[in-house]
């Protein structure tokens, strides 16, 4: 039994990080249409920064404050560049560029930086908490907190500001929230930095854990992605849902069947919705308009 | 703009006996052919994206399926690697067919993960079953033994010549079969859902099955491209499954032009020449690979070979 719980632990410990790509995922593609497969770099983007922030001299918070803002102006840049620059392009087109972003990154960060992993100190040190036979670390609960305060305040924000109810109309018909004076441009970039930041938020928070490198970010885009589509693409409590359900998945499977494949749980996820359940935990089926 | 089927492959078939009297030393014999063995790949991905639109991140994973087919079937099977290699093609099909039948009722981006998923899969479990793959450090692959027929036919070539020819030669007939799908029903068909999947439908296409059938054709391609690279090489790795190698078999066939072979072809000869000419290449190769990847998309959706085209004959972008 101590065993499940450890497994169950860690499981929503990564979960959480998932569950907030996916969120990242999610608000992008809300506002534009757009997956954007870049996302995974702004994890990597947030451990990297605030490790050489840090290593720096920069006080720990200062540093994270810092890597935060850095990623999200670097998604607000991206989308100025790139995306609203191909605005209309075929999906097809704007996969190659988000990929392309992705290896771009990618590829500054090694030079940049290095091509080592990295980690700084937890937040509140790495004395193990026991639970019910089981251990967690206080960074775990640092990750998990940080997934359910992020996602309760998206909530509060997309329900009960200006703004988020503008991101939520631009959503839902474009050319309509045009139409009653919202200005979609700005909608489009606050949605690219927003979840750069948060995306930003995840890697600082995962990284004093599963340590960080140029490359952690191709297969937590991978990983967002498939918690995204369980639970829903386009759905924010089906990605918070969908990660830790990845998450779970991911951590059982390394226990008790291989730990080498744990990382194709995410892919297989992927198949099975696909195949089973198209539109996710969460989502509803969509139309297209000729 | 578009060249006919015979004046693509007579160009195709020039550049490929001309271009050895300008090599420089016999080290481009090796360079040609690793050159011909992308363009095989890249001619796969545009039936799939140029001619069907659809989009595959992990069209390395069939390269790798058939490279390591030539490494294992002759050991295991006790086959010549020439049975070999088809066997691999066999199976890239039947995998293709496996793992698009879920995916390809659905648009690009489940496409393009699920693809992405399936190549991390297939570098997964070649590094990782290491009784039978030899994991992370590779596997040696058996002489495909047909230069030494040749030079029994008092035809005596290098292993480098006989590399350029032989790769040289597939690519042309894989560029002719491709060429001649452009215009047959199944091509059209194609082309028809790549503009619009529901007019393509309303005319009596079935959508699913013909994006399937271009999924399994690029799959062979790619797998074949895999077969030959495992075979002069004589070595595999699982570093051909690999993400950044799915990534660029796509820039190569976006950066030329994905709607057409030559510009495809064009597309393969510049990413693979110029790591050869610029040696700071090494360093900065994702950052170029990434950009080339964006610039391209956004300023040159139809590619580089049909924008010259353009330029050229005056009708500007």
């Amino acid at each position: 039994m101590p065993e499940l719980m450890q497994f169950l632990l860690s499981g929503a410990t990564v979960g959480a990080v998932y569950a907030l790509v996916a969120l990242g995922f999610t608000i992008v593609y809300n506002a534009s249409n757009v997956v954007n497969f870049a996302q995974g770099e702004f994890v990597m983007l947030g451990g990297m920064i605030t490790v050489f922030a840090f290593q720096a001299g920069l006080p720990l918070p200062l540093a994270v404050l810092i890597a935060i803002l850095a990623a999200a102006v670097i998604g607000v840049g991206f989308n100025k560049l790139t995306i609203e620059v191909a605005r209309g392009a075929p999906v097809v087109s704007l996969i190659i560029i988000t990929v392309g972003a992705s290896i771009f990154i990618q590829g500054v960060a090694q030079v940049v930086f290095d091509k080592q992993l990295h980690r700084f100190p937890s937040f509140s040190g790495d004395d193990p908490i026991r639970i019910l036979g089981a251990t967690i670390l206080p960074q775990s609960l640092w990750v998990i907190v940080g997934a359910i305060v992020v996602f309760i305040g998206l909530w509060a924000f997309f329900t009960r500001t200006l703004v988020g109810r503008a991101v939520l109309a631009t959503s839902n018909n474009r050319i309509a929230a045009q139409l009653v004076g919202i200005n979609t441009t700005f909608i489009m970039a606050f949605s690219f930095g927003l979840s750069a930041a948060i995306g930003a938020l995840a890697g600082v928070l995962i990284t004093p854990i599963t340590l960080t490198s140029y490359q952690v970010g191709i297969s937590l885009a991978l990983k967002g992605f498939a918690a995204a589509m369980l639970g829903g693409m386009g759905n924010p409590m089906g990605a918070l849902v969908g990660g830790i359900l990845l998450g779970l998945l991911e951590s059982l499977t390394a226990g008790y069947i291989s730990s080498q494949y744990k990382d194709a749980v995410a892919f297989i996820v992927i198949l099975t919705v696909l195949f089973a359940f198209p539109q996710g935990l969460f989502g509803r089926s969509s139309m297209e308009r000729v | 703009m578009r060249l006919s089927k015979q004046a693509t492959l007579l160009v195709l078939a020039a550049l490929i006996v001309v271009a050895p009297i300008f090599f420089p030393s016999g080290y481009y014999f090796r360079v040609g052919s690793l050159l011909f063995v992308n363009s095989l790949a890249v001619v796969g991905v545009v039936i799939l994206t140029g001619y069907a639109g659809q989009i595959s991140l992990g069209h390395a994973g069939f390269a790798a399926i058939g490279a390591y087919a030539c490494a294992l079937a002759p050991v295991h099977l006790h086959v010549h690697p020439s049975i070999a290699a088809i066997i691999g093609a066999v199976l890239s099909a039947v995998v293709a067919y496996l793992v698009g039948r879920p995916i390809l009722r659905l648009k690009g981006y489940y496409l393009a993960v699920a693809s992405l998923g399936f190549g991390i899969l297939v570098s997964m479990v070649l590094a990782n079953e290491i009784a039978i793959t030899g994991g992370p450090d590779g596997i040696k692959v058996p002489e495909l033994g047909l230069r030494a027929v040749l030079a029994d036919w008092g035809l005596e070539l290098t292993n480098a010549q006989f590399w350029y020819a032989f790769s040289g030669l597939v690519l042309l007939v894989g560029s002719w079969l491709a060429l001649n799908l452009y215009n047959s029903p199944t091509g059209r068909a194609l082309r028809g859902l790549h503009e619009s999947e529901i007019a393509a439908r309303t005319v009596g296409v079935d959508v699913a099955q013909a994006k399937l059938v271009a999924f399994m054709i690029s799959a062979v391609y790619a797998s074949v491209s895999g077969s030959l690279l495992a075979l002069q090489n004589r070595l595999i790795t699982p570093d051909i499954a690999g993400y950044m190698h799915s990534i660029e078999i796509v820039t190569m066939a976006v950066l030329g032009g994905v709607g057409s072979v030559l510009g495809a072809i064009f597309g393969a000869s510049i990413l693979t020449l110029l790591p050869q000419l610029l040696t700071v290449f090494q360093e900065y190769e994702q950052v170029m690979l990434g950009l080339v990847m964006m610039l391209a998309m956004i300023f040159m959706p139809r590619g580089l070979l049909p924008s010259i085209v353009g330029l050229v004959r005056g009708r500007g972008e």
